[in-house]
């Protein structure tokens, strides 16, 4: 579903919507997810920005994410956006920065720094 | 046709919030609000307009609408737990009419309702 | 498929080769190709400690506090309640309050629990995203943040709740608790039948999360336990 612009309903109110079968099949989340999890509640508690900005850029974000993205790969883009919005990092240190960290290996594990913030 | 509105069950307990203040009392019949926004709202589609029942005033709480663009300094405003048939809010296709669904709402999105 | 997990071991300490605590397999991490989201989380989690707004070890702190919360608290709470009346008298009254009391890390939740009765049967939601009540049960289940769970249990709770294989007798009333704001929500499920005189800590092998979101019952003690 797309925003409705005559009714003011948007993609993600789905209540009462039809919907399939219910897919029960769970996974445990990677650390990188859980990290994600952390940044975001730790934003939260340090006051930067509430669940409801990272709702909100979730929301924005789009029905396309919502069905193309896992559920953290959402959250790390809204938390981002976020994180910009509310002054704390600009684009430019992120973009950089992602152009480092990419750079440092083909894995995830590679990728991590050498410093404070990585896997020793 | 829609299935009378329900009683609002007593649950033998002090209501675990507060109670003072707001507009609305337990048991009240409210209107959900049509509303036109293209933001970040918490009041879902398929309850606006309907006709539900303060179930329970949660305590007053800041505006989603507000902190979700970092906007800090509103008012607090109460919230409100309803409670709908599903007769009310589907109609005739409801799955079970007096099967019933409980909602938070923010008091600006509720109006008295001259239901009986 | 053999994974290297070399990062949650340094970050949880050991566990069972390819899977979690709760038994489930990891997603595979740091052993496939580097995503674009994956880079995002490094290059964020960088920048805020480098920034001086939150530090490593804070930030590994909260993923472990975050791993410590599952079901089992939950179900403390829910066997609690079953064998301590004035304890689910102030655990209806004020949910949050009653957590306290049991040393569970409630932070800000505003928890209302609310009880099945003969009358009642009560399914918790949430439509607009995935609002669950984390600090009792840990990370919602995929489904409760899907679409097909989130769009249809409001409309047809009889039909999602016969899915999970609930079929509740027609006399019971069907409640559902649509989280929009800021409540979060727990099933108190009725006690089995056929449970007098258990210890709280053998009742709370019978909770399961599912029963806590309201879309199964607690388990009767002759029907096997979950693998």
């Amino acid at each position: 579903m797309q925003d409705d612009f005559d009714t003011g309903r948007r993609w993600h109110d789905m209540g009462g919507l039809p919907g399939g079968s219910i897919d029960r099949a769970q996974h445990d989340f990677a650390l990188w997810e859980k990290r994600v999890d952390a940044l975001v509640i730790l934003c939260g508690n340090k006051g930067l920005f509430s669940v409801d900005g990272l709702r909100r850029a979730l929301e924005d974000m789009g029905p396309q994410a919502f069905e193309e993205l896992t559920y953290y790969e959402r959250w790390v883009s809204a938390c981002a956006q976020n994180l910009v919005e509310c002054g704390v990092i600009t684009l430019d240190e992120l973009n950089a920065r992602m152009n480092e960290v990419a750079a440092r290996g083909a894995t995830y594990g590679e990728a991590q720094g050498h410093g404070e913030g990585g896997a020793s | 046709m829609t299935a009378p509105l329900p009683e609002v069950v007593p649950t033998g307990f002090p209501p675990p919030y507060p109670t003072a203040g707001g507009r609305f009392r337990p048991g009240q019949a409210v209107r959900v609000r049509h509303g036109m926004a293209l933001g970040h709202l918490r009041t879902p589609f398929y309850l606006r307009g309907r006709v539900g029942r303060i179930e329970r005033i949660c305590g007053d709480f800041q505006n989603p609408e507000e902190l979700a663009y970092n906007h800090r300094n509103g008012m607090a405003l109460t919230l409100y737990r309803v409670r709908f048939t599903m007769a009310e809010i589907w109609g005739e296709t409801a799955e079970r009419p007096a099967d019933t669904l409980d909602a938070e709402i923010f008091e600006h999105w509720l109006e008295p309702s001259d239901a009986a | 498929m053999p994974h290297d997990h070399d990062d949650h071991d340094h970050a949880h300490g050991h566990h069972h080769h390819g899977l979690s605590p709760s038994g489930h397999p990891y997603r595979p991490d740091d052993d496939t190709a580097l995503s674009r989201f994956q880079v995002m989380e490094i290059a964020l989690r960088e920048l805020l400690i480098e920034k001086g707004i939150a530090t490593a070890p804070e930030i590994m702190a909260q993923v472990e506090r975050m791993d410590a919360r599952s079901p089992a608290l939950g179900a403390r709470v829910v066997a609690r309640a079953w064998t301590d009346p004035a304890f689910k008298a102030r655990l209806l009254a004020d949910g949050s309050a009653a957590c306290r009391e049991m040393s569970i890390e409630v932070d800000a939740l505003k928890l209302v629990v609310v009880e099945n009765t003969p009358q009642v049967h009560n399914v918790v939601v949430c439509t607009l995203c995935s609002c669950y009540p984390r600090n009792l049960l840990g990370l919602p289940p995929d489904w409760y943040k899907a679409r097909a769970y989130r769009s249809r249990v409001v409309r047809e709770p009889r039909a999602v709740l016969a899915e999970f294989g609930t079929h509740l007798p027609d006399d019971v009333r069907v409640q559902v608790h649509d989280s929009t704001a800021d409540m979060r929500y727990l099933v108190l499920p009725a006690r089995p039948a056929g449970t007098d005189g258990w210890s709280a800590e053998r009742l709370a092998e019978l909770v399961g999360r599912d029963a806590m979101i309201g879309v199964t019952l607690a388990r009767a003690p002759e029907e096997p336990a979950p693998a």
